[in-house]
């Protein structure tokens, strides 16, 4: 492990992956503070820049860089203007708003930037001690296993993650399923449902898909309803200091929501949005009755709970991507995806075969924890500036970088088209109240489960490993059981609930 | 019947498609050899397309409500509030995003792009020309020069017709 650390420093501190930390950070921030753009859509169009690095390890790590970038900006507007651009920082502006109103918004930025910061740091020690443990464990894992794995991965993304509806997150899961059958694969040499389409032989193209769900929908959303775009003056933002009685308030809270922020990052399907809004249910539940009334009105522990709490679940969701291969969120789907395209498969192996990329990336989350608390804190009311930039530059700016994404990606005018084919559907599924990160995820992980089924087909001749190896048929079980408990327990809780009132 | 059951309808033929397609007509083609395998490419599509259309009907039948009204959740936009969206904005933005994958290759990047960024924020109701102009060739600009030198990605920058 430490010689492991020490290939990490040594990759994590050579000047380019550093601008790289930097640079995704402010990028991050930078887009992360526009309400309405989520920190997927900030990476699905950075994408295109990371792949063309042509280096893993910097790829990963800017990219990082931005995701927390995005989190720590969304935070900062969910301060300032009561607009999360993330849904992990909603929870934060709870009490960040009611403070930023009181005129406390530079106190309320120090806070947040010091819980991201202890909850950033506190997940990356986290991950340096659980990743190496999941891995040897992931190692004994044969094709069985794993295509187990990634259907209860899949059932949890869609119990979890859906809008309580389990059912369209399923098929969503499964529609991205079947997206990823489209074109030649490498198990059979023949080409599928490409409906004789030359376009379609290599199958879609995962940046325009990622565009196309997130990105898309999001500026279109922001073209439709001028509200949710509310730009303007994020007024002076001053006395960034804290005092020490503040600080030693928030500290238990910090320790707390790190851990516990942590490891429902680790769930699949759970995450930074889930994270901080648990977290700050339990900082209200167990606060002295005193405090409690004050949650809600500008508390600093209310505040610093979610943001604890979203910042140690992005380092969490990395948990298993690293040593499963298995993203446990739309983020690290899309992280997947691009570590895909630059030729590395994450995983168990990802340990022994390039423990430089590995240990560079948790090295790197330290830094950029850093970087966010020192470089991007005092830079933030020069940062809040655009906010104010209108809406009528800024969206046709959104829409030009998804097409540029898709159009670098694969160098063919046609994956614009498709790109503008599917965002339609995207937004007219969102409308429709259809998740979408499960379709995301289950396409990238198409062809990974495809490959490990036909495997074990091909291995015990048929589907009897299903029974024959008793952890597949546990895993299954398992996600047997995510899908129909919750459907199940709303099915009684609603027959409960019409018997009632049938009783009046 | 709501939105969400329409779309699951489509979807559920989206499937039964699919379905014929991976039951029916894909082994067709098939090699003698590969039948001998246990697994065959169509083996995965056809377990997908049985739970995506049982999937589906369950949506389309109504079988599963949702346990919360949605307009309980703020970030759900109803699309019962579609009459209050801009929807022409939209619909415009979506053609001039047709209009420059179609002109990027004829027009070069840098008329093709100044082009869409204009329109664009006049779509989106700004009328400050001169402001708008800039904007955008700056913009084009940085973004040519980062793609065409930095990353090494070839675009071309002129019309057609003037060679390049």
């Amino acid at each position: 492990m430490l010689e492991g650390i020490l290939i990490g420093l040594q990759t994590a501190f050579s000047i380019q992956n550093l601008l790289m930390v930097i640079g995704g950070c402010l990028i991050g921030t930078f887009i992360g503070m526009l309400p309405g753009l989520g920190p997927m859509s900030i990476i699905a169009i950075m994408i295109p820049v990371a792949i063309s690095l042509g280096d893993p390890s910097a790829a990963l790590i800017l990219l990082a860089g931005v995701y927390y970038g995005a989190i720590f900006g969304g935070s900062t507007s969910s301060i300032l203007l009561n607009a999360p651009g993330v849904a992990g920082t909603v929870a934060t502006s709870f009490d960040g708003y009611p403070m930023a109103r009181d005129g406390k918004a530079g106190k309320a930025l120090t806070i947040a930037a010091i819980a991201s910061f202890c909850g950033g740091s506190i997940g990356a020690i986290l991950l340096m001690i659980f990743a190496p443990m999941l891995s040897s464990v992931a190692l004994l894992f044969h094709s069985a296993e794993y295509f187990a794995l990634m259907v209860v991965g899949l059932s949890a993304i869609a119990a979890f993650a859906g809008t309580g509806q389990v059912a369209k997150a399923i098929l969503m899961t499964l529609l991205g399923l079947i997206m990823a059958t489209v074109g030649e694969g490498a198990l059979f040499n023949m080409p599928r449902f490409t409906m004789g389409l030359m376009d379609l032989q290599s199958g879609f193209a995962f940046i325009t898909l990622a565009m196309a769900m997130f990105a898309l929908p999001e500026a279109l959303y922001l073209v439709m309803d001028p509200a949710r775009s509310k730009s303007g003056q994020s007024g002076d933002i001053k006395d960034l200091r804290i005092t020490r009685a503040e600080a030693k308030s928030i500290a238990p809270v910090i320790g707390r929501q790190s851990l516990q922020g942590f490891f429902i990052g680790v769930l699949p399907g759970a995450g930074a949005t889930i994270a901080s809004f648990l977290g700050y249910a339990v900082e209200r539940n167990i606060a002295p009755e005193k405090e409690k009334q004050e949650f809600g009105k500008g508390s600093i522990k209310g505040l610093a709970a979610p943001e604890t709490a979203n910042n140690a679940a992005c380092t969490g969701s990395f948990v298993p991507l690293l040593t499963l291969g298995i993203p446990g969120s739309g983020t690290t789907a899309i992280l997947l995806g691009a570590l895909i395209a630059l030729n590395v498969t994450p995983g168990p192996r990802l340990m022994v075969d390039d423990p430089q990329i590995f240990w560079a990336v948790i090295i790197s989350m330290y830094i950029g924890n850093l970087v966010l608390l020192i470089l991007n804190l005092p830079l933030i009311p020069y940062i809040a500036k655009i906010l104010a930039v209108p809406r009528n530059f800024l969206i046709p700016f959104i829409l030009f970088f998804t097409l540029m994404g898709a159009y670098i990606g694969q160098n063919n005018a046609t994956e614009l088209l498709l790109l503008v084919g599917f965002g339609i559907c995207a937004t007219i599924l969102r409308f429709a109240d259809y998740p979408l990160a499960p379709l995301l995820i289950g396409f990238i992980l198409g062809g990974m489960l495809e490959d490990n089924f036909s495997r074990s087909m091909q291995l015990y001749d048929g589907v009897s490993f299903i029974w024959e190896r008793p952890m597949t048929l546990g895993l299954l079980i398992i996600a047997a059981l995510l899908v129909i408990l919750p459907s199940y327990r709303a099915r009684r809780a609603r027959a409960r609930a019409t018997g009632v009132a049938d009783g009046d | 019947m709501a939105l969400d059951r329409w779309i699951g309808l489509i979807l559920l033929g989206i499937f039964a498609a699919y379905g014929y397609a991976a039951w029916f007509t894909m082994d067709g083609s098939l090699a003698p050899f590969m039948q001998r395998n246990p697994i065959w490419p169509s083996t995965f599509p056809k377990v997908l397309s049985v739970m995506g259309i049982i999937v589906a009907l369950i949506i389309v039948l109504g079988l599963e409500k949702s346990d919360k009204p949605r307009e309980e959740n703020p970030s759900v936009i109803v699309y019962r509030q579609l009459k209050e969206f801009k929807l022409g904005q939209a619909g415009l933005l979506l053609g001039l995003m047709v209009a420059y994958a179609l002109l990027l290759r004829p027009a070069g990047f840098i008329l093709a792009t100044v082009g869409f960024l204009v329109i664009g924020s006049a779509i989106l109701g700004e009328r400050r020309w001169i402001i708008m102009l800039i904007v955008a060739g700056l913009a084009t600009g940085i973004v040519w020069y980062l793609v065409q030198v930095v990353l090494g990605i070839f675009l071309r920058p002129l019309p057609a017709f003037m060679g390049l």
